[in-house]
């Protein structure tokens, strides 16, 4: 049994990034300097959220294409998901861009399913150039599975704060000295029994973990083997519980250990635990993370994006909450093995 | 690992509601809301031909105006968000359910949108206060038809 | 008449801390905190206790949405001493109208007037 590893002997590259994010992302996060392309207005001065929340995605994409100097017609797949009922932001963008498409759904996962996807079309030799990538918007997301926006409940400190962001990587055949994927595990989906949708983080890190460590055994690796490794959005509440599990299963040191969403705003309590959403994980693996590849600080990461697959409809029938995580290894120092 | 043991690390690990500082806050602000209920009905009864028992009517309508403008400039999640129970007990937490899902469902239109969901919050206050009274009226008219108690 | 703000400020205060410790001890969800408040005003009324709380705290228990269950209860109870049982169902709206009626037309014309945000 493969118990989801994958490998990627001729290494696909990601040769552009482009992330885009919200006003309230423009202000308060501590990645905004890294972003592409931030905007005044929550819905892109768009009528709707979901208008605005395509939008996000579509100008994440072109930014990729244009950094990388392709046109629209050179890509082969786009391969997105977000969060919306039936993923309509991911679908529209698609008809906008006019890309053979599959929609892509993990939830907050999906940053890195996408890629796992992209890897293994471009591994197979069925696609040169292939678009992968995430996105949320706040109030889109926010009155679909919880209330609306205006009404006031009072929110515990592990809640999390949907990012309104979206992070798109074109991915092609290997490139030497450039961040490329060289394996990764499909995750099972776990269920600790977890209720409570403002408590997500604790819902998903036993998720993060299983992920975590069949990464680590079916691919003979070792924490230290990596300059870090970073979680989609466990939030601060789930991130301690994730390191409380490592060093109970026998990871003592967790000290490369980063988590996207407590990172996010900053650890700013008006956000809670931090941030989440399909745009979180890939908002910082395609800028930070990225970034730190390209410059070199970074020589090899694992990124391992997790998501809570539940709906509101599961929770008001009273189901626990379901998890899953995708790890992810990118490296930049490897030649091609070809 | 087990559930029941992962629920009891995730007990000790998460950070727990701060239950007497939240019922202190709520302590505060729905005391308050309620003060200002008390000086808008001591306003109509003074400019108005308002008794002490009828002017709860006006006041309670006014209060829900009020409710509609703070929600509306996104002051009335802050509100909540620091008073827990001492901003959704009070009837403009009613009005701030109803207020909050008719504007977030604009974009569906007045019909579908606003008329579709403006009681999905509301709905079950106005069902269960319907339903109840209808069931403790009922028994007291019954009991008070057999003598058992008088009106 | 001072201390009808007092006991209106306290009354109020202790209502909202019974539902906030519905929500926060025995973690019910603030729907359903409501609703056993709801329920609990009408309750209180059949037993003819709430009138006198009124009497004794003014806003402090109209206000609340305890005195929602109260005023249904309340509409039935009266149209049913003159009427019967069928002025259990045709009193229920008698007092609690202004209410309802209220969050009707100023919910639409909020959604006129607004459009929700994101903002912290």
């Amino acid at each position: 049994m493969k118990n989801g590893i994958l490998t990627f002997n001729s290494m696909p590259s990601i040769h552009s990034a482009g992330v885009t994010a919200g006003p309230l992302e423009k202000k308060k996060s501590v990645f905004a300097q890294s972003f592409d392309k931030l905007y005044e207005d929550e819905r892109c001065d768009l009528p709707t959220n979901e208008d605005g929340h395509k939008q996000l995605m579509y100008d994440a994409v072109m930014v990729a294409l244009s950094k990388a100097k392709k046109d629209v017609e050179k890509i082969d797949f786009f391969l997105t998901g977000d969060l919306v009922n039936q993923m309509t932001p991911s679908n529209f963008t698609a008809q906008a861009l006019g890309i053979p498409y599959l929609g892509m759904f993990s939830a907050c996962a999906t940053s890195v399913s996408s890629m796992i996807t992209a890897a293994l079309l471009a591994e197979a030799k069925q696609a040169n150039w292939l678009i992968a990538g995430s996105s949320s918007q706040h109030n889109a997301v926010e009155r679909q599975f919880r209330y609306p926006l205006e009404y006031g409940t009072q929110k515990a400190a592990t809640a999390q704060w949907t990012v309104t962001a979206a992070g798109a990587v074109l991915i092609g055949q290997n490139k030497p000295g450039t961040p490329s994927i060289s394996c990764a595990t499909i995750g099972k989906v776990v269920d600790m029994g977890m209720t409570d949708p403002l408590n997500m983080g604790a819902a998903m890190a036993p998720a993060a973990m299983s992920t975590l460590s069949s990464h680590l055994n079916g691919h003979s690796k070792t924490v230290d083997d990596y300059d870090t490794i970073i979680t989609g959005d466990l939030g601060s509440s789930g991130f301690k519980l994730l390191k409380a599990l490592a060093n109970e299963q026998g990871l003592p040191h967790t000290k490369n250990f980063r988590d996207a969403g407590e990172e996010f705003y900053g650890m700013d309590p008006s956000f809670f635990a931090g941030a989440s959403g399909a745009g979180c994980s890939a908002a910082v693996f395609f800028s930070d993370v990225y970034q730190k590849l390209q410059k070199g600080e970074y020589q090899r990461v694992l990124l391992i994006a997790t998501g809570a697959l539940l709906s509101p409809l599961s929770y008001q029938q009273g189901d626990t909450i379901p998890c899953i995580a995708h790890a992810i290894e990118i490296s930049i120092n490897e030649v091609s093995m070809i | 690992m087990e559930q029941e043991k992962y629920a009891h690390l995730e007990k000790e690990l998460s950070p727990k509601p701060p239950i007497l500082k939240n019922v202190i806050k709520a302590f505060l602000v729905g005391g308050l809301i309620c003060l200002i209920g008390q000086f808008i009905a001591l306003f109509y009864i003074t400019f108005f031909d308002f008794t002490e028992r009828t002017a709860s009517n006006p006041t309670v309508a006014t209060m829900i105006f009020l409710s509609m403008l703070l929600t509306g400039f996104g002051l009335y999640k802050k509100i909540a968000q620091f008073g827990g129970a001492g901003a959704a007990v009070p009837i403009t937490g009613f009005g701030n359910a109803v207020v909050s899902s008719a504007i977030e469902h604009k974009s569906e239109g007045y019909v579908l949108g606003v008329g579709g969901n403006m009681f999905k919050l509301a709905g079950s206050v106005i069902l269960f206060g319907v339903f109840s009274a209808f069931v403790v009226a009922l028994i007291k008219t019954i009991l008070v038809k057999f003598g058992v108690v008088s009106w | 008449m001072i201390s009808i703000y007092i006991t209106s400020f306290i009354v109020g205060g202790l209502i909202c801390v019974i539902g906030q410790l519905l929500m926060d001890v025995a973690k019910l969800t603030p729907a359903h905190t409501l609703c056993s408040l709801v329920v609990a005003g009408s309750v209180l009324d059949g037993i003819g206790w709430y009138e006198p709380l009124i009497d004794f705290a003014g806003a402090g228990a109209t206000i609340p949405i305890t005195s929602f269950g109260n005023s249904l209860t309340h509409g039935a109870l009266a149209e049913a001493e003159k009427h019967g049982l069928i002025g259990v169902v045709t009193g229920m709206f008698e007092v609690t109208s202004s209410g309802i009626s209220a969050a009707i037309v100023f919910g639409l014309i909020g959604a006129l007037l607004f459009t929700s945000k994101g903002n912290v």
